[in-house]
């Protein structure tokens, strides 16, 4: 047996050290190029399989990369973007919700090519997805999709109150919701400190009253007669006419109960479609019928400036600290290759909208007519901010949760003005006076 | 006489200075042993409170360093009603929790400080809600007080008492949000008053009740007069970690309502974590949980000085 000894010790170690330390590794330590990609927890499960098991081994072989595909909660995103640029280390691309990119601009590289290619592709970026991604023409962001807010709703229980398509005003919502209320089926509408629906329901809700947080230069404007009607309004809907617990709701919860048949209606992605869809023969109605025939899927109702959208966009952005930045840009430019993007967006079923005006009349929509109305969201969601910028400000409101917790805490029993007041000190000190 | 110079073997004698022995010296040794110590403090405890002072006198966000902006983050803070908010929930909740834990931990501890049958079985068990990872738990209670499943209503309905559908709204109503999540708090602390104090219980020599029951003591006399005031050091140092604790607790809140409805149940915890880390705002997050500090210390310190006081007397 070899005795260690100082000596040799230095001498092994020291070896080793050297080798490390040359720039010029030997040639048996060069793997790869990885990059490390994260992903909310997809609300369709078979997308995240689709992309772990076909769409990035393809990629590793075709460019020579590894890929490490990480996912988490859609809420947790943030956090891991914060602690990835304060640390300087992290995933080389990161998914983000909404507005997020602005954000972070700072500290994101210019990925303006990649969305250029993906554009002459595949025709123009919707208005949303460009104003979330980009500013001034320069992309921080790739969008990926839309995922589309619609009501899902139960054609059967509105049929026991004498309807045949979902309400198309707020006053007749309200009215629907009432009697459904009153046979023990509420409409149920998310508005907790959550990204997606709360948001989905809340702003646009706002609009189509008149209200907004900003006027189109960017100055605070929430302080409306408008907007406390709104609140006002909101308040007594949510008595009439929604299931209570709806303050309490994450972007899954809505999802849940509806599959439970506890609600009449929701605004939520296509998922809990898909999800009926998938699994007829677990979800029923009362009387034994698969729950997915009892689907379809509508607009929010139009209040008197109109009818309003604001859908989930979900880009891409590849942090300055990433080591892999080519190779990360020749990821994302892979997904989003129409021949590799095409299955995702089928496994999908519609769940995800391509964020590209392309896409229009491809078969995910035309061969099933309860997905169609997802096809058009592009054309009609505006994004956070509206009417101003979706900057960094807007963003910042949008993580708060302010529009949504005005509402809330109205509903929990502050008067209107007063909610509506205090969004304002809010949105002042972000917006500056 | 001639002086002849006295022949010296070589290497057996030592002459000149003494050899630089440094760690013979108490205090140098001393110093020594404790770097280690002083090291990980510096690492772990100095360093990131420092680091939270300088952000927190900044205007830095994510990805941006930021200027020296003096008191300007703790001045938004003071006009902040969500602050405000905070700084109430996190004093209710801390009291309430608090007072609750104490009673019921010592009630706990004085059953389980008698003979019966299965006794360190019990003990044993008694500490599950300290063993199982909060998250977890969280998530568990999460489900019980699910506005659409939840089986606390469903009991609540079986037993006659709510009609159906009309369940209590537990984490959809802010006041109900506030109570949801400090039943789940108490329900995790107690254990740790309950062992703690039944440890102090067992230092306590059954003479001293013994002896007041000769003399004519009823129960209720003997623990106020004898058990209570012997235990005080104890629950004094229990209740002092409590409110630690107690006072900076995220996970509870982050799982089960992420501060919400509208804020209602938001702590100084998860309001620095949705400001610095949700938000990217890291100043004034830092600000925010550095707001915490002086009322903590406050607490800390009229508490110790209590306990001094008390062991003193």
């Amino acid at each position: 047996m070899t005795k260690i000894n100082r000596r040799n010790f230095l001498k092994t170690t020291g070896g080793a050290a050297a080798v490390l330390a040359s720039a010029k590794m030997p040639a048996i330590a060069q793997a790869p190029t990885e990059v490390h990609i994260l992903r909310w927890n997809d609300f369709v499960p078979a997308c995240d399989t689709y992309l772990r098991t076909k769409l990035f081994p393809d990629a590793e072989k075709a460019l020579g990369i590894k890929v490490k595909f990480e996912t988490v909660n859609a809420n947790d995103l943030q956090a891991r973007i914060t602690s990835g640029i304060q640390a300087g280390a992290g995933p080389d691309v990161i998914m983000l919700n909404n507005n997020h990119p602005h954000l972070y601009k700072s500290s994101l590289v210019d990925v303006s090519d990649v969305a250029a290619d993906v554009a002459k592709d595949q025709g123009e970026w919707y208005k949303a997805a460009l104003a979330n991604a980009s500013s001034g023409g320069k992309f921080f962001g790739v969008p990926m999709n839309y995922v589309g807010g619609l009501n899902a709703w139960r054609v059967s229980m509105f049929k026991d109150i004498g309807l045949t398509e979902f309400p198309k005003t707020w006053d007749a919502y309200r009215d629907a919701g009432k009697k459904l209320k009153a046979k023990g089926f509420p409409i149920g509408q998310s508005l907790g400190q959550s990204f997606g629906d709360p948001v989905g329901f809340a702003y646009p809700y706002l609009w189509s009253m008149g209200g907004a947080e900003v006027d189109d230069k960017g100055k605070v404007a929430i302080n409306s007669k408008e907007t406390v009607e709104a609140v006002k309004y909101m308040t007594a809907l949510w008595k009439d006419s929604m299931d209570e617990g709806g303050l309490a709701w994450d972007d899954s919860s809505n999802n849940r109960a509806f599959l439970a048949g506890t609600i009449c209606a929701t605004l939520n992605g296509a998922s809990i479609y898909i999800e009926a869809l998938r699994k007829p023969d677990q979800y029923k109605t009362a009387d034994g019928k698969p729950l997915k025939d009892d689907i379809l899927h509508a607009f929010l109702p139009a209040g008197p400036k109109g009818v309003f959208g604001l859908h989930l966009v979900q880009s891409h952005v590849i942090p300055t600290y990433s080591k892999n930045q080519k190779a990360a840009k020749d990821l994302l430019r892979f997904m989003q290759t129409k021949a590799n993007y095409e299955p995702w967006f089928e496994t999908g079923q519609g769940f995800y909208t391509p964020p590209t005006s392309g896409w229009e009349s491809h078969k995910v929509w035309t061969s099933n007519p309860v997905m169609a109305p997802f096809a058009l969201i592009g054309k009609s969601g505006l994004a956070p901010g509206y009417p101003g910028e979706p900057n960094a400000q807007a963003a910042e409101v949008l993580s708060k949760y302010l529009i949504g917790n005005m509402f809330a805490a109205a509903i929990k029993g502050q008067s209107a003005e007063d909610a509506v007041k205090a969004c304002e000190g809010q949105l002042k000190s972000i917006y500056g006076a | 006489m001639a002086t002849a110079a006295i022949p010296v073997p070589e290497g057996t004698i030592i002459v000149g200075k003494p050899k630089w022995r440094p760690l013979e010296g108490e205090g140098n040794l001393a110093m020594l042993l404790l770097l280690p110590t002083v090291a990980l403090l510096m690492m772990f405890i100095a360093y990131p409170f420092v680091r939270g002072i300088l952000l927190a006198v900044t205007n830095s966000k994510v990805g941006q360093m930021g200027e020296f902006v003096g008191f300007e983050n703790f001045a938004r803070l003071l006009k902040d009603p969500i602050f405000h908010a905070v700084v109430y929930n996190t004093f209710l909740y801390t009291f309430v929790t608090t007072i609750f834990k104490l009673i019921l931990g010592l009630w706990l501890a004085l059953l389980l400080n008698r003979d019966f049958k299965f006794k360190a079985f019990t003990r044993a068990f008694i500490l599950l809600p300290f063993i199982v990872p909060t998250v977890l738990a969280c998530f568990a209670w999460k489900w019980m007080f699910d506005p659409t499943f939840s089986v606390l209503n469903w009991m609540l309905f079986k037993l006659g008492i709510v009609a159906a559908g009309a369940g209590v709204n537990w984490l959809g109503d802010g006041d109900m949000a506030m109570l949801s999540i400090m039943i789940v708090n108490i329900w995790r602390g107690v254990p740790f008053f309950a062992i703690s104090l039944m440890a102090g219980l067992q230092t306590i020599s059954p003479d001293l009740g013994e002896a007041a029951a000769i003399d004519g003591a009823k129960p209720w006399q003997r623990f106020w007069y004898i058990t209570w005031p012997l235990l005080m050091p104890v629950t004094m140092v229990v209740m002092l970690f409590s409110v630690i604790q107690t006072f900076s607790d995220f996970q509870i809140v982050y799982v089960m309502t992420g501060g919400g409805p509208a804020n209602a149940t938001h702590l100084f915890a998860t309001y620095a974590y949705q400001l610095g880390v949700g938000t990217g705002l890291l100043s004034q997050g830092a600000a925010v949980s550095l707001a915490m500090f002086p009322l903590l210390f406050g607490i800390v310190i009229f508490q110790l000085m209590y306990i001094r006081r008390v062991e003193t007397r």
